[in-house]
């Protein structure tokens, strides 16, 4: 692997205008990444999803370099119907489109940071592989008092013209004061054996609002790994969904800072898993000052041979006490097949805290099939309505009308 | 004076601490193969349990010191110890308890354990262990009427060699993890029980292990069959003197449980805890482990940890017999500079086990404390359950509490709940009791008691009142 990423690291770099600087720092991620590798279980963040296997086993060899310098065509028809939004389109991993048209023009900053490199606080080879490759980043500024009237929605479209390949992704986004975002991550893949690495960074001030939506729905055979890190400065809120659904393999990363008082977290998601797909949430929550909050939901149906991981920490540092820390996970295991790991996990050096965890994993409910059919109804339609009444607790948790029902009939959930 | 009035401060503090003046015979210092022929030589093995010994040691030269638990130490030098350690008047050991050295006796006696016939504690068998060796055993002749052997390890190598080669290290192998081997390596005594089929142990056994030598690591060896069955209940205590050293206690525990059979095990363990500085003190990195093997099968872990400078042991059930059951109750306190990683591991391999999971952790002053456990449930184990709680007090904010579950769920038909808490005592409740008239200190230790009380009375009566008492004492001057 070492003589292609060094190859492709090469004819990465030679598309680029980059200072002699920032391509030693460039070479200096690479060369980490050479000595780490890809995570594996030997790792403890890594224990349930050995990415380096699942690598191997789902792709084999893999290639960095993508030659970005003829542009895609955007395909309208996959825009999503009936809801006006704003656009990012990534097609391949090329930014194509950036479009913020129902927007206020002076409100909103673009800054294209393809040739400062930032830092990412993620300990894992991922970040070393992200920042050795990215070619093109962009920060989005949303200014002080501003909310979008609109969603923004982030379109990932892979096509077959890729295979075997690294894709990797860099978004910064900061929100001033009393400025909301509201935003969905869109993934279409009509590609095949890909390993789509994405880091996002969102920096919060004061009162802002961040709402974060993930959405990967579509079937698609692709391997992701998504990194979100959130930073929160006072009074402000932070809402994360995630559907995790359609991928063969998808580990999503939430750490979140609370850095100011009385800023808030929530982290909701759903694991709907088929076939042989293994998928994992891992959570981190900071409280790092007093009276901060946060909140986790987790709900998993799982058929077939499928595999969902949650991992959840609530770190509690020693000044910020009146903490509030709940998290709570879910799973039906729907055949003997399937599995559910879970590692909830508590670290509080503060003794003024409320902070509690719940989980709790098993078949669905006998008793409850048994009520429905002695009410007229088929063993396929109990199920479905007992399952659809499980996940629908954590849609309804999502509190943009707008991107509810989205997301309500995307899953086929009907209230 | 100085001096004096200061030992008998610090003896307040934890009144097991003083030393017993002891001619000791040691083994030479440092881990080898001489030492390990030593312990066996000492203790006239037979050749297969030297053959044990070595493949252990062979195993444990490969092995690498685990350091992933959160409490972190000083790097222990292994050639640093002395691996056994005895008093010299053990040499050729005594008939019976009018042959003992009577500052072992008094030893004992000031421990609040009378071995001499008319001051026996009623209704529970103590073996006694004394750094290297175990010094007594009382109420054997009741307990052989029954058939119940009951007697220190090394005396059941030489008479009992067919019970110990089928059981000992069928639940932890040699090849375990580092502290294991090294135990199966070096182990100089400890207990062993068997009980035969159908038979419920008329009393309870106990162990208890004390410290004394000082630069001495103990490592004993508990091994507990129970036949068919059978049932038991069994107690183990320890303490160790005050020292500034850090000194290792590196034990493994093996319960066996056939078809039908029970076995109860409980611990109280009350190491020296090093001083308010955080000088001193044992660490305790236990391997305990029980193996369900037969159908209807039962293993209880009830733990009491108050003591040891650092703590790090999983008391753990491998739930291989269909319809078998294990239970985890803990209480873990720390107080001052003391650290413990501790919890369980429920492996479900047969159909239809349970298992529960009931652990209170309370930490105060600078200490820091972690509950860590697994609980596995194999594809096979159809029908399952399990429940765990875990619940964290803490006082202060210089204290910190962790809970670290792992939850592996691999059937479909089986269940998993599992809940955890962190939280402080309340004002209110506090305001509450100050109200009615009792001091701040008593009214923690009420609601302290009521926090535990779920684990509490898993304990056996003898051992309930003094983990009571313990709780108490563990966390003076932690409040206000």
């Amino acid at each position: 692997m070492k003589e292609q990423l060094q190859k492709d690291f090469d004819n990465t770099i030679r598309n680029l205008t980059l200072s002699q600087k920032d391509i030693e720092i460039k070479k200096f991620y690479l060369d980490n990444f050479i000595n780490k590798g890809f995570p594996n279980r030997k790792e403890e963040d890594w224990k349930f999803s050995d990415l380096k296997q699942i690598i191997k086993k789902n792709i084999g060899e893999l290639a960095f370099y993508s030659d970005y310098t003829s542009t895609n065509k955007v395909d309208t028809s996959a825009f999503v119907d009936g809801l006006e939004h704003n656009k990012i389109v990534f097609i391949n991993g090329r930014i194509e489109k950036i479009d913020f048209d129902y927007e206020k023009k002076d409100q909103i900053e673009i800054i294209d940071q393809s040739e400062t490199i930032n830092k990412f606080n993620n300990n894992s080879s991922l970040s070393d592989l992200n920042s050795a490759f990215t070619n093109k980043s962009f920060k989005i500024v949303v200014r002080k008092g501003y909310q979008l009237l609109k969603p923004l929605i982030i379109y990932h479209t892979t096509n077959s013209k890729i295979w075997s390949k690294n894709i990797n992704l860099r978004l910064n986004f900061e929100l001033y004061e009393n400025s909301s975002l509201r935003l969905i991550d869109l993934f279409r893949d009509t590609s095949e054996k890909n390993f789509i690495n994405i880091f996002y960074n969102f920096d919060l001030k004061e009162n802002s609002i961040l709402k974060n939506y993930k959405v990967d729905k579509f079937e698609n055979k692709n391997i992701k790994y998504s990194f979100n890190n959130i930073e929160q400065d006072k009074n402000s809120v932070s809402e994360t969904f995630i559907l995790s659904s359609g991928s063969n393999f998808c580990k999503n990363e939430i750490n979140c800072n609370l850095n100011g008082k009385y800023s808030s977290a929530f982290v909701n998601g759903i694991f709907s898993l088929n076939n042989n797909k293994h998928h994992e949430i891992r959570t981190i929550i900071n409280h790092l000052t007093e009276n901060t909050k946060s909140y986790q939901l987790i709900k998993s149906v799982l058929e077939e041979s499928s595999r969902a991981v949650y991992q959840g920490k609530i770190f509690v540092n020693s000044k910020a006490q009146k903490t509030d820390g709940y998290q709570l996970s879910k799973a039906i295991l729907l055949n003997k097949d399937s599995e559910f790991n879970a590692k909830p996990e508590l670290e509080i050096y503060a003794d003024d805290v409320k902070c509690s965890h719940g989980s709790a994993s098993g078949s669905l409910n006998e008793d409850s099939i048994f009520y429905l059919m002695s009410r007229g109804l088929n063993y396929q339609q109990s199920r479905e309505l007992l399952i659809n009444g499980f996940l629908l607790d954590v849609v309804e948790k999502i509190t943009d009308p707008e991107v509810k029902n989205l997301i309500k009939n995307m899953i086929g959930i009907k209230e | 004076m100085d001096n004096r009035q200061k030992e008998i401060d610090n003896l307040k503090d934890y009144k097991y601490g003083f030393t017993t003046e002891i001619e000791n015979t040691r083994a030479p210092k440092g881990l080898n193969e001489d030492v390990i022929k030593f312990i066996s030589n000492i203790k006239k093995e037979p050749q297969w349990m030297l053959d044990f010994r070595l493949k252990a040691y062979e195993r444990f030269k490969q092995l690498k010191e685990p350091d992933w638990q959160k409490p972190k130490y000083p790097k222990i030098d292994y050639q640093d110890l002395y691996y056994y350690s005895a008093p010299k008047s053990m040499k050729d050991k005594p008939k019976n308890l009018d042959d003992l050295d009577p500052k072992l006796l008094e030893t004992y006696k000031k421990l609040g354990i009378p071995l001499q016939e008319q001051k026996r504690l009623n209704g529970i068998a103590v073996d006694a262990v004394f750094d290297s060796v175990s010094v007594a055993t009382t109420f054997r002749e009741e307990l052989t009427k029954q058939g119940i052997i009951f007697c220190p390890i090394s005396e059941a190598i030489q008479n009992h060699p067919e019970l110990v080669k089928k059981y000992l290290g069928s639940v932890i192998p040699v090849t375990d993890h580092f502290f294991a081997t090294l135990n199966s390596a070096v182990f100089t005594d400890g207990s062993f029980a068997y009980i035969p089929e159908g038979v419920r142990c008329p009393m309870e056994l106990s162990t208890y292990f004390r410290i004394n030598a000082s630069n001495t690591g103990q490592f004993e060896r508990t091994l507990i069959v129970a036949d068919k069955g059978s049932y038991v209940s069994y107690l183990e205590g320890c303490t160790a003197p005050m020292r500034d050293e850090n000194q290792l206690h590196a034990a493994n525990v093996e319960l066996v449980a056939l078809d039908d059979a029970e076995i109860k095990y409980s611990t109280v363990q009350n190491w020296y805890p090093g001083d308010k500085d955080g000088k001193g003190g044992i660490y305790n990195f236990v391997t305990k482990r029980g193996l369900c093997k037969g159908k209807n099968s039962k293993i209880s872990w009830t733990q009491v940890e108050t003591g040891s400078a650092i703590t790090w042991k999983y008391p753990s059930c491998i739930l291989k017999g269909d319809n078998s059951v294990g239970e985890f109750y803990s209480i873990a306190i720390t107080n001052n500079h003391q650290k413990a990683d501790t919890g369980t591991k429920m492996i479900h391999l047969g159909k239809n086990t349970k298992s529960k999971i009931i652990s209170k952790g309370i930490s105060a002053g600078s200490s820091d404390m972690t509950y860590r456990g697994l609980v596995d449930i194999s594809s096979k184990a159809t029908n399952s359950n399990n429940y765990t709680q875990c619940d964290s007090l803490l006082m202060g904010n210089k204290c910190g509490a962790h809970t670290v579950p792992y939850i592996k769920n691999k059937n479909s038909e089986s269940n998993i709940a599992h809940e955890a808490t962190t939280s402080k005592i309340s004002e209110d409740q506090l305001h509450y009791c100050q109200q009615r008239g009792l001091s701040a200190e008593e009214a923690v230790g009420l609601i302290v008691n009521g926090f535990c009380k779920e684990v509490l009375q898993q304990l056996p009566m003898e051992f309930a009142v003094e983990a009571q008492k313990l709780v108490g004492i563990s966390l003076e001057g932690s409040v206000g």
